[in-house]
């Protein structure tokens, strides 16, 4: 891995965040579009959940994630701390992992 | 004892966030000293590119005999997804062009989704920077105890640390779905995502499902032809909540 690669990696990525950031400054988004841009974050993070539980580079796979996703749900659901949600759900995987 | 100030609670979970990210930066360092990169390298990485699953992918490639192109491609991929974020920031990060270039370099997952979930523009960019500036510390300092040998640790999967992520999304989704046109687009993006694992490049999954916000959107219009109300309304969905 040479180091041009890591300038045009680091450059290409930074590239993608400040264009997105500043792309509404010439022209701002119409309501409408506001309104549709306020659907992303709901669709990406809907992925996000999904994808980082049930995807194994490019297969699915159903293992002790699932379960930690499970149990992080619910005390999501019960309204538990950040903190709390994040331990049960990795607590709940690495027991299952044992186990397993 | 009674505490002058009161931290809110999104600049603690950023903080929070931040620091389990940064032992997953420990695996970062590892990883990519094992594909051959140096310690100055992977340190450069997590500094300049700060997009944890571009880095990962680059190592995965490269550790796996791939050419430096094709790894830097699957990253560039991997990172498009930011230039979504940026998107969906726009009006939140105030400041001129200097000041908001700046902040660029720290939208990511974390940062973007913990901004989100605030309403008020300071809480947002408060929860921002706190979830930014975080990730950041702790993932480089992550990176450099890896790549410096450091796997004291373990592997955080051991831990299940990988599965606490997507719980923390689902805290952070929350208050994008209380909306029905909010959860159809979350179930569009859910599913189109796991759809497209199997079909697509690592990566290019959670950049397809951007399009769940699409059926966010029918839903709105096909709710709204439902009601029978004039299509010609140009109304914010705010306007609802006025009496």
């Amino acid at each position: 891995m040479s180091w041009g690669a890591i300038l045009i990696l680091a450059a290409g990525s930074y590239a993608f965040k400040a264009l997105g950031l500043l792309a509404f400054d010439a022209k701002p988004p119409s309501p409408e579009l506001l309104s549709t841009i306020r659907l992303l974050p709901p669709a990406v993070l809907g992925a996000l959940i999904m994808v980082q539980t049930f995807a194994t580079d490019d297969s699915l796979v159903l293992d002790a994630r699932a379960v930690g996703l499970a149990a992080g749900a619910v005390a999501a659901w019960r309204k538990a701390p950040f903190i709390v949600v994040l331990v049960v759900a990795a607590a709940a995987t690495a027991l299952t992992r044992a186990l397993l | 004892m009674a505490r002058p100030t009161k931290i809110p609670s999104y600049v603690r979970d950023g903080v929070i966030l931040g620091a389990a990210v940064g032992l997953f930066g420990i695996t970062f360092g590892v990883l990519a000293v094992a594909a051959g990169l140096n310690v100055a390298q992977a340190s450069a990485m997590s500094l300049l590119v700060f997009t944890g699953a571009s880095q990962f992918a680059v190592v995965g490639v490269i550790g796996a005999g791939g050419s430096p192109v094709s790894a830097v491609a699957s990253a560039l991929l991997l990172a498009s997804r930011n230039g979504i974020y940026g998107l969906a920031l726009h009006g939140r990060l105030s400041g001129g062009v200097a000041k908001r270039l700046f902040a660029a370099q720290f939208i990511i997952d974390e940062s973007t989704a913990l901004a989100l979930g605030q309403d008020d523009p300071k809480a947002s960019r408060a929860a921002f920077w706190a979830a930014g500036l975080s990730v950041f510390v702790f993932w480089n300092l992550g990176t450099l105890l890896g790549a410096m040998g450091g796997t004291v640790l373990g592997d955080p999967e051991t831990w299940g640390l990988d599965a606490a992520f997507p719980a923390g999304f689902i805290v952070l989704a929350a208050p994008h779905v209380r909306s029905s046109e909010g959860r159809v687009a979350a179930l569009a993006g859910a599913v189109i995502g796991l759809a497209a694992v199997p079909l697509l490049p690592v990566g290019a999954p959670i950049l397809v499902a951007s399009l769940g916000a699409l059926a966010g959107l029918g839903y709105r219009y096909w709710t709204r032809n439902q009601s029978g109300e004039v299509a010609l309304d140009e109304g914010h969905p705010s306007d609802e909540d006025n009496p």
